[in-house]
């Protein structure tokens, strides 16, 4: 019991170095410029509660199982083998909802799931760890609003064009470092895209630089634009509708869903050919592959090209979709989150990356908007002091999240591979 | 055949192999002994392409009359060429894919030929589909001989220590070799499965595969081989049948030493 007291109070004091600037520190506007306020009682509650919780965590330690890493149950394979049909379902019936807020985080979502499945090929297939993915969504962006503001194409002529321009550059960076692994691959790769970044942030000629590209045109659906005038040529005019807003913000989420499932079909069936099984060879064994005449080069650069073209599939849309693009929406942190996603998913699993984006992007806006339902619920004059600022609470809670879900399930949520072939029947 | 004359290869001022020269012929098992550290990995290293000789010629001539200078050709087209397949000293199978899977990659070139630019794989067609088959039966073929066609859907990794050995040679066995090249396949055997190691090894041979092998196992080098190199500190101190070198002074002296001799025996 002592000793459990003993190591509460460390945890506690390490609580409080952590938490001492983090939370007991607040910036105000004062009178003149920003003033900082001490909140000691804040810091004494949070340091309080982790001793608590250690302290609980210790004296209970038998009572938690701890979840054995032995290979899931059958009943859970069922239910898993559920999941994702379900979650196409809902994709598919969301609109219906008409919640633009829901439609419009569902498209944010689906980019990501997009991006994602794109880095799984290189990371999770491939084995080749990118930190620069963003890159290519950048030139998949800036490649369809340019020519598009420059030479008036339409997005889906320059849908193709982004992903082979994405693919090209795929195979450019590829080149460089094709006898690089682990560490030393992720560094360059990390430096490829911040070149890229700088890059257009400095041509102003070609990219306006950092003030971006405005009015890049909204895709249209077979030729039905969705503008508000409603007249000849538009969705609404053909189909006799009030023009609205929310017609093109469901039509975006579905043109974003079409391309996130081609995505994922292209990339289930490119698996199980003797190209994916290359790539799953290749992260597993690299020498084993050149002993059995697989050239390792080739190898190496379809998978960047592919999951780059991935990418600039995806860039294009978020350009499309945004109207408006500058480098500053891709930074590194961009490259961080999806390569974030394909981890905490699970290596190499399409289902847990879709899984992983759903928790990392739409968790993180359905917390916020959690916490701001409940700081208004609490008018009390007792809460008066944190209500306002529990929203900006959510990045430490949903880092707490994934250090818990890597504790509980180090390779990811879905670990489980499935065998491209089976001897019995098709896999 | 395979011929490989004054063979060096230096890391920096060492020279792990000094001017090898020997003939491995066509259908014949042939040995490579010595102690360790005598340039036996050094030298398969030089034929499988793994390492780019400093001299020297390694010429391997197919029955069709072609010949493949190995010490030019980039490393996987020894293989997928000159037709040289290799095993590892620390097993390298691919751990996480299953054993059928393993045996598939081993066909890579084969069905990558077949799939179009992957893009007839990715839509199924039936050009494909037929040369997936028959990938699927060598696989299967190959997993009935070396006995694990019930595990033909397991992780590789999971297999037995003596199984991932035997799946080795298999997954070499299947890009259709001219030349087999093992290191040490009997490492870490129990006698049983070294017996079944020699079964296999002679019954590939008997298919008219030429076998060069790398062996601390006596009993395995003796019973088997249908020639012996021996090598120490990177030269050639003796070449010739087992008997031969059973009888060779400086072999003993170099490497079988006194304490082998009931191992010897054993083998006789």
């Amino acid at each position: 019991m002592i000793r459990a007291v003993r190591d509460a109070g460390l945890s506690a004091l390490i609580a409080l170095g952590l938490f001492a600037p983090l939370i007991g520190l607040v910036t105000e506007n004062g009178d003149n410029g920003l003033v900082l306020r001490a909140r000691p009682i804040a810091v004494a509650v949070v340091v309080g509660l982790v001793f608590l919780g250690r302290l609980l965590m210790l004296t209970r330690r038998r009572a938690i199982t701890v979840p054995t890493l032995a290979g899931p149950s059958p009943a859970m394979l069922r239910a898993g083998s559920a999941v994702a049909p379900v979650l196409l379902m809902v994709a598919l019936l969301l609109p219906l909802g008409g919640s633009r807020y829901y439609v419009d985080l569902a498209t944010l979502v689906l980019t990501y799931i997009m991006l994602g499945w794109g880095l799984n090929v290189v990371v999770g297939l491939a084995g080749l760890l990118d930190l620069g993915y963003v890159a290519f969504y950048a030139v998949g962006a800036y490649s369809y609003a340019l020519l598009a503001t420059n030479f008036g194409l339409g997005f889906w002529t320059c849908l193709p064009l982004a992903g082979i321009l994405a693919a090209f550059w795929g195979v450019l960076l590829g080149f460089p470092v094709l006898r690089l692994r682990g560490d030393y691959l992720a560094i360059v790769t990390l430096a490829f895209g911040e070149i890229i970044r700088i890059v257009l942030n400095n041509w102003v000629s070609l990219t306006n630089g950092p003030n971006g590209i405005t009015g890049i045109p909204r895709p249209t659906l077979f030729g039905l634009r969705f503008s508000m005038d409603g007249g000849e040529g538009t969705f609404a005019g053909f189909f006799n509708m009030e023009p609205e807003t929310i017609q093109r913000v469901i039509f975006l989420y579905y043109v974003i869903l079409g391309l996130a499932l081609i995505t994922n079909w292209f990339t289930l069936r490119l698996r199980r050919t003797p190209l994916g099984r290359a790539w799953e060879a290749l992260r597993e064994d690299e020498t084993a592959c050149r002993s059995l005449g697989i050239n390792v080069t080739n190898t190496k650069l379809t998978a960047f090209a592919i999951g780059a073209m991935f990418g600039g599939f995806a860039g294009a849309f978020f350009a499309t979709r945004q109207a408006f693009i500058s480098p500053e929406s891709f930074t590194f942190i961009e490259s961080a989150t999806v390569l974030a996603i394909v981890v905490l998913g699970g290596l190499g699993s399409q289902l847990g990356v879709a899984l992983a984006a759903i928790v990392m992007v739409g968790g993180l806006e359905l917390l916020r908007s959690f916490l701001s339902f409940l700081a208004d619920q609490m008018n009390s004059p007792f809460f008066a002091g944190i209500a306002n600022e529990l929203p900006l609470y959510r990045m430490l809670v949903f880092g707490l999240a994934l250090v818990v879900v890597m504790v509980l399930r180090p390779r990811g949520m879905v670990s489980t591979r499935t065998p491209t072939v089976l001897l019995g029947g098709r896999a | 055949m395979l011929s490989v004359t004054g063979l060096t290869m230096r890391f920096g001022g060492l020279k792990a192999v000094d001017d090898l020269s020997f003939v491995a012929h066509a259908g014949d098992i042939t040995a490579v002994i010595g102690p360790n550290g005598a340039g036996k990995t050094t030298a398969f290293n030089c034929i499988t392409g793994f390492y780019k000789p400093s001299e020297g010629q390694i010429t391997l001539a197919h029955a069709n009359g072609q010949s493949f200078p190995l010490q030019r050709m980039p490393g996987h087209r020894i293989a997928a060429r000159a037709r040289v397949a290799r095993t590892f000293q620390n097993i390298r199978l691919f751990a996480g894919m299953t054993v059928l899977e393993n045996l598939l990659v081993a066909q890579h070139n084969v069905l990558m030929r077949a799939s179009g630019f992957t893009l007839m794989a990715v839509l199924g067609l039936g050009a494909y589909r037929a040369a997936e088959g028959n990938g699927l039966d060598k696989a299967r073929f190959w997993l009935d001989r070396i006995g694990l066609l019930d595990r033909a859907d397991d992780p590789a990794g999971a297999l037995p220590y003596g199984a991932q050995r035997r799946l080795e040679i298999a997954r070499a066995m299947c890009i259709d070799p001219v030349l087999l090249c093992l290191d040490e396949p009997a490492a870490g055997l129990n006698p049983r499965e070294t017996d079944g190691l020699n079964d296999l090894l002679r019954s590939i041979r008997g298919d008219g595969c030429t076998l060069l092998l790398i062996e601390h196992d006596m009993g395995v080098v003796m019973r088997i081989s249908d020639h012996i190199i021996v090598l120490d500190h990177g030269k050639k101190i003796a070449d010739g049948t087992p008997a031969e070198i059973r009888a060779d002074p400086a072999v003993i002296a170099a490497y079988l030493g006194e304490g082998d001799e009931d191992e010897e025996e054993a083998a006789a």
